[in-house]
């Protein structure tokens, strides 16, 4: 069972990683920004993959931080596009 | 009893790897960022809830399983509104890096 | 174990290229968005390496603190692409410079493979004192108890990047907030976002302290998940930069290391040395400390991110 649990988080690593050759080369701004969001999702279905396998109850606590930091870094690669704009406004240096 | 247990997981996990597949090929595939979007929220949501599921059985106690559980809603629900987000970049934009 | 190993070899070969890609890419943000994905994934090497508490740090800064903190530093540098293009160094410049690295790396490389095998180590002796600090986590044990001197020296450091970074402020700026007079209307999708996450993941910053003292966790990646939520909410336009001369502010953020030196200084009077704690009496002092500096932390690390005052102080 555990070496069925690596097979599988080995998988969905492999997946996550030809998904990122895609979108990090994605010509959009907004294909990259899908890269935190990729990454976030594959990365707790295999640390939860894992957790399971080697027995390491903490790689769920990590997998639950990474659900909210894969969020929050997209909303930052966000604001990241349209935010700038607005500091121009207010230049003192 | 665990035998079929351990099956249930196998099939499950299995399907959620599957969805996982499915969404990867159509972010290879697909022509533009709004449908590798669908692609990739299709596997998110559906390959991490089936791999949740799986996991389900091995968890230890109610509360590793209500923890995994809870990692999964808190994914869909960041997972779609983030999309959203991305998706109105992806138009406001335009096809231009 | 192979599938194990396999494992482990596409996690390291996917490292690898995301690290790669990060210094090819050509544009800034494409570049922020590569270092924030290799954040990501460094946090899953750590779990590999057994390192839970290290991974959460990672998750929390390199992927998301980090990330925000060089994309305001693009934006910042946006107006000057073309003075670095005029004063790019020749290519004799760049192959020196590209030989030392590798003779670094090299180095970097000789000295790991090289460790003696079992590497020295205190942890035996570490683990065999556990229990007289009360913890159950080594790892806190060592933070808080063993090495306390050194975590206290780091929350006063921390102290002073902040005041560093405030001191870059003009001087008609000096006790205003920091960042822009107004925002764009937010999306709705962002605020309801920011309305709905946020209260989860002080939940959960919360439970990473409590659940720190006797399994990976602890009060900095605590601090760094709600420094994050806090985040969040102010670029849904739902909280407000505070202005760097409140009252109120300021004595979070001095409360974290004053406290923990209030504390060491009584052990002088309890328990014989400095930052000592009374053997019975440890794990309360160790909750106090790491509550405060959870507090502290989160408003730390907010505020660097925030940069120094760019508005008038309102009278």
């Amino acid at each position: 069972m555990t070496e069925f649990l690596f097979a599988a988080a080995g998988f969905v690593l492999a997946m996550v990683a030809l998904g990122l050759a895609r979108i990090l080369r994605g010509p959009t701004i907004a294909d990259r920004i899908m890269a935190a969001q990729l990454l976030g999702t594959g990365g707790i279905a295999a640390l939860l993959l894992i957790a399971a396998a080697t027995g390491v109850p903490a790689a769920a606590d990590v997998a639950l931080s990474l659900a909210l930091l894969a969020a929050f870094a997209s909303v930052a690669f966000v604001q990241g596009t349209s935010g700038p704009d607005d500091s121009e406004a207010t230049q003192g240096r | 009893m665990s035998l079929a247990l351990d099956i249930f997981s196998v099939l499950a996990i299995s399907a959620g790897a599957f969805f996982f597949l499915a969404g990867t090929v159509g972010l290879l595939r697909f022509p533009d960022a709004l449908t590798r979007l669908h692609a990739l929220t299709k596997a998110d949501n559906l390959g991490l809830g089936l791999v949740v599921l799986g996991l389900l059985p091995r968890a230890d106690g109610a509360l590793g399983a209500l923890k995994l559980v809870v990692v999964w809603v808190l994914v869909l629900v960041a997972a779609g509104t983030v999309s959203q987000l991305i998706a109105r970049v992806a138009q406001r934009v335009g096809p231009s890096p | 174990m192979t599938l194990a190993w396999a494992f482990d070899a596409i996690l390291a070969a996917t490292v690898l290229a995301v690290a790669a890609w990060t210094i090819v890419a050509r544009e800034t943000f494409a570049a922020v968005v590569g270092f924030v994905a290799y954040g990501l994934l460094l946090a899953l090497v750590w779990v590999r390496l057994a390192a839970p508490d290290v991974a959460l740090t990672e998750a929390a800064i390199g992927g998301g603190v980090t990330g925000v903190l060089l994309l305001g530093a693009a934006a910042r540098l946006r107006g000057t692409a073309g003075v670095l293009v005029d004063e790019r160094p020749g290519a004799a410049m760049r192959l020196v410079v590209g030989v030392l690295c590798g003779i670094v790396t090299a180095a970097l490389a000789a000295t790991v493979l090289l460790l003696p095998d079992p590497a020295p180590t205190l942890a035996p002796e570490a683990a065999a004192n556990l229990t007289t600090t009360g913890v159950g986590n080594p790892i806190t044990g060592v933070l808080m108890a063993f090495r306390a001197l050194d975590t206290l020296l780091e929350k006063v450091v921390l102290v002073l990047a902040l005041i560093g970074v405030w001191s870059l402020a003009p001087d008609r700026f000096w006790g205003g907030a920091p960042g822009p007079e107004r925002r764009a209307q937010p999306d709705d999708a962002l605020v309801f976002l920011a309305r709905l996450l946020p209260p989860v993941g002080i939940v959960i910053g919360v439970y990473l302290l409590w659940v720190g003292a006797d399994e990976p966790g602890g009060a900095f990646q605590g601090g760094a998940l709600l420094a994050a939520m806090w985040l969040l909410a102010m670029m849904a336009g739902l909280a407000t930069a505070p202005a760097v001369s409140e009252r109120r502010l300021r004595l979070v953020l001095v409360a974290g290391p004053a406290v923990f030196l209030a504390i060491g200084l009584a052990g002088f009077a309890l328990a014989d040395a400095f930052l000592a704690y009374p053997e019975a009496y440890a794990k309360p002092l160790i909750i106090i400390i790491e509550v405060v500096k959870m507090l502290a932390v989160a408003a730390t690390l907010g505020l660097l991110v925030m940069g120094p005052p760019e508005r008038p102080p309102q009278r």
